[in-house]
């Protein structure tokens, strides 16, 4: 017995989380956790210090990562944790920023603040769990829902046509764009630990199952189900053209790591550009924000 | 504290309002500003681009206010002073985040030039319709400061005493400016730096493990944290326990929002500033705030040319409402004259505050231009009768 009890304490990821916050929220079958242990794993690999990570997070089931890392985490309003993200690390360039929210969140209401963090190529690293679906509001359609697809407000199926976000990523300017579904764990962590060592904006979508609202009203099985789906259909062709990775209800799933580009960041750029024209005038923020905010040490 | 030499700019200059504020902000040790272009008030952050490199700071323009107002805050929370400027349109975006900055107890500036609205309205023209949405925009109960300045050396005073209610209470402060003020060019004198006092930031001088990022000592303000310096707090917008954990239950709501109201009512008599001119034997008096009041001036100067009692209430802390001085004063006078350039706002609050003891006569105007002072000096003359 308490051979048991000591393997249970040493749980690799515990530290990670705040664990006096525990049960979570989140539905028997969903992928929100295993992405969660990803990223915990990803941390320990990568050797980060984590009093310099910060995870923001905006509304919705993924909105709740950032209350359930022990890490400084800001659980923001809606679709917005990609500006607040923008002023925490332009304040703070040495913080190691990770924006960990969904699919309505990043690409609905907070779709604007992607495209232009990408365009800026903000050092800032984007994990965006998509479920095809708004579930904490009960499951309705999101700019991600593929068509047929039924949710509460598509009860006859899904007819617009949804966002490509690999795609969305790169156009937009992203240096790093992967996907992964929640089958691919280890793929997962590992493509979380190269957006840890990467600069740039980075962009990974974990597909992820919502077995109470998504699965469940399109007759896609359970959570063990959703894994097998995601065994069968997935194929990983890394470098593979974006416009070729779009998602359907039932059909092929295209994982990989498909950009890796390296482009100066925002901060390398404006520090260039203000130093090419103010020369000895220019002063580097960082030192100055520090001091001036407070008399702390 | 004494402010950072960096950023001030000791003389005496020709400013506008907007120019001004911008050395109140750098005055006051904002380092960080996010903008979008927005008229009457891009002149603000066109200076602030222009200087922060030299000073040692960031602007960014942003794709929007939404993102604007709630980049401030991360900056904030990356340890900077920040603000944001915007105009009507801009500031019914903000809303989102003054709310966020009222929950997350996240000091920081909204500069509002007022222009005509609602909507698109007048964009070159003055309004002083935002009044009330300043106080109330945002959804739920919260409690924020509002300062409103009559000059340009005014829109560098305030600015900085605006930042320095924000560290002090930790609340949004709305700095509510008005296009004329904005773009109004008068002698500013910015003094040394060893002059200006300024507050930092309420740092927390507790060791990680005992912090609670929502513990507050007697005057219920709680002290920060900053990300980076291995504190790894949680900040939500969501009702939060003094660990800043999510509480979705009555009595964390009750203890909350309370809390959030009370710490900027119980200071009131520290954040009310007034001026006040002639009151001793008034019997009507004129109650204005920002451009107005400057109009106001000469129509109480036409008034005691004909003999008439009128004294002058100037608001230059208009939220809190400075209720327990309009009510001392509705004991003595007959009536409060209230000139604003929108059609009734806080000529509501100087009628609750004068509670039927003295009547509240609004001087309307729907903004474009400042009033006439004889449209004033009319209501004036009405009063004493």
């Amino acid at each position: 017995m308490s051979a048991i009890s000591e393997l249970v304490v040493i749980n690799p990821v515990e530290p990670f989380l705040r664990s006096d916050r525990m049960p979570h929220i989140w539905c028997p079958g969903c992928g929100i956790g295993t992405t969660v242990n990803c990223f915990a794993r990803a941390l320990i690999e990568s050797g980060a210090d984590l009093d310099k990570v910060a995870v923001v997070s905006g509304i919705g089931c993924t909105g709740r990562v950032a209350g359930y890392l022990k890490l400084d985490s800001f659980h923001t309003t809606h679709g917005r944790a990609i500006p607040f993200a923008t002023g925490l690390k332009l304040a703070n360039p040495e913080l190691q920023v990770v924006v960990y929210s969904g699919d309505g969140d990043l690409s609905a209401i907070g779709g604007n603040h992607l495209i232009h963090a990408a365009r800026r190529n903000l050092d800032i690293k984007v994990i965006c769990v998509n479920n095809f679906t708004y579930s904490m509001t009960g499951g309705q359609a999101a700019p991600t829902t593929p068509l047929e697809a039924i949710t509460t407000t598509s009860p006859y199926g899904a007819y617009e046509p949804a966002f490509n976000l690999p795609a969305l990523a790169e156009a937009a300017g992203a240096s790093y764009v992967a996907r992964w579904t929640t089958y691919h764990v280890r793929q997962v962590a590992r493509s979380m630990q190269e957006i840890l060592k990467k600069k740039g904006f980075c962009f990974i979508e974990i597909i992820s199952p919502c077995p109470t609202l998504f699965q469940r009203r399109n007759r896609l099985g359970d959570g063990l189900d959703t894994m097998k789906f995601y065994k069968e259909k997935s194929k990983t062709r890394h470098g593979v053209s974006t416009r070729e990775v779009e998602m359907s209800l039932t059909g092929e799933i295209v994982v990989g790591k498909f950009v890796d580009r390296d482009r100066p960041d925002y901060l390398e750029t404006m520090k260039a550009q203000l130093r090419s024209k103010l020369g000895e005038r220019y002063i580097d923020p960082k030192t100055r924000i520090e001091e001036e905010s407070c008399e702390c040490a | 504290m004494r402010a950072d030499p960096a950023g001030v700019l000791t003389g005496a200059h020709f400013l506008d309002g907007d120019q001004a504020c911008t050395e109140g902000a750098l005055a006051a040790g904002a380092r960080f500003a996010a903008g979008y272009p927005i008229t009457p008030s891009t002149e603000i952050v066109e200076r602030f681009a222009a200087r922060i490199p030299t000073v040692g700071g960031v602007f960014i323009q942003m794709e929007d206010e939404l993102a604007s107002s709630i980049a401030i805050l991360g900056a904030v929370w990356g340890g900077a002073k920040a603000f944001t400027v915007t105009s009507g349109p801009g500031f019914s975006l903000m809303m989102e985040h003054i709310g966020l900055a009222a929950m997350t107890e996240t000091p920081c500036v909204f500069v509002n030039v007022q222009r005509g609205g609602p909507s698109t309205g007048l964009p070159t023209l003055p309004g002083q319709a935002d009044m009330m949405q300043a106080r109330w925009g945002s959804h739920g109960d919260y409690a924020i400061i509002a300062l409103c300045p009559s000059s340009p050396q005014e829109c560098f005073d305030l600015t900085i005493q605006a930042f320095n209610f924000s560290e002090q209470f930790r609340v949004p402060v709305m700095f509510m400016m008005d296009e004329v003020v904005g773009h109004m060019t008068e002698k500013v004198v910015i003094p040394p730096a060893a002059q200006i006092e300024v507050t930092p930031r309420r740092h927390t001088k507790l060791r990680p493990e005992e912090y609670k990022p929502y513990a507050s000592g007697e005057d219920l303000v709680p002290e920060m944290a900053h990300a980076g310096e291995g504190y790894k707090f949680h900040i939500t917008g969501l009702t939060h326990d003094e660990r800043g954990y999510p509480a979705m239950n009555p009595s964390a709501q009750d203890k909350l929002v309370k809390r959030l109201k009370e710490k900027v009512e119980r200071a009131v008599d520290r954040i009310t500033m007034l001026e006040e001119d002639s009151l001793e034997d008034a019997e009507v008096i004129v109650v204005s705030y920002g451009i107005t009041a400057r109009v106001a001036q000469r129509a109480i100067e036409m008034a005691r040319e004909k003999g008439v009692k009128v004294g002058k209430l100037r608001l230059i802390t208009v939220w809190p409402f400075p209720e327990k001085r309009i009510a001392q004063l509705a004991e003595k006078v007959k009536a409060f004259v209230v000139p604003e350039m929108n059609l009734g706002q806080m000529v509501h609050e100087v009628e609750r505050a004068a509670a039927g003891r003295a009547r509240a006569i609004l001087v309307p105007h729907a903004g474009g231009s400042v009033h006439r002072p004889e449209e004033i000096l009319n209501v004036i003359l009405e009063a004493v009768r």
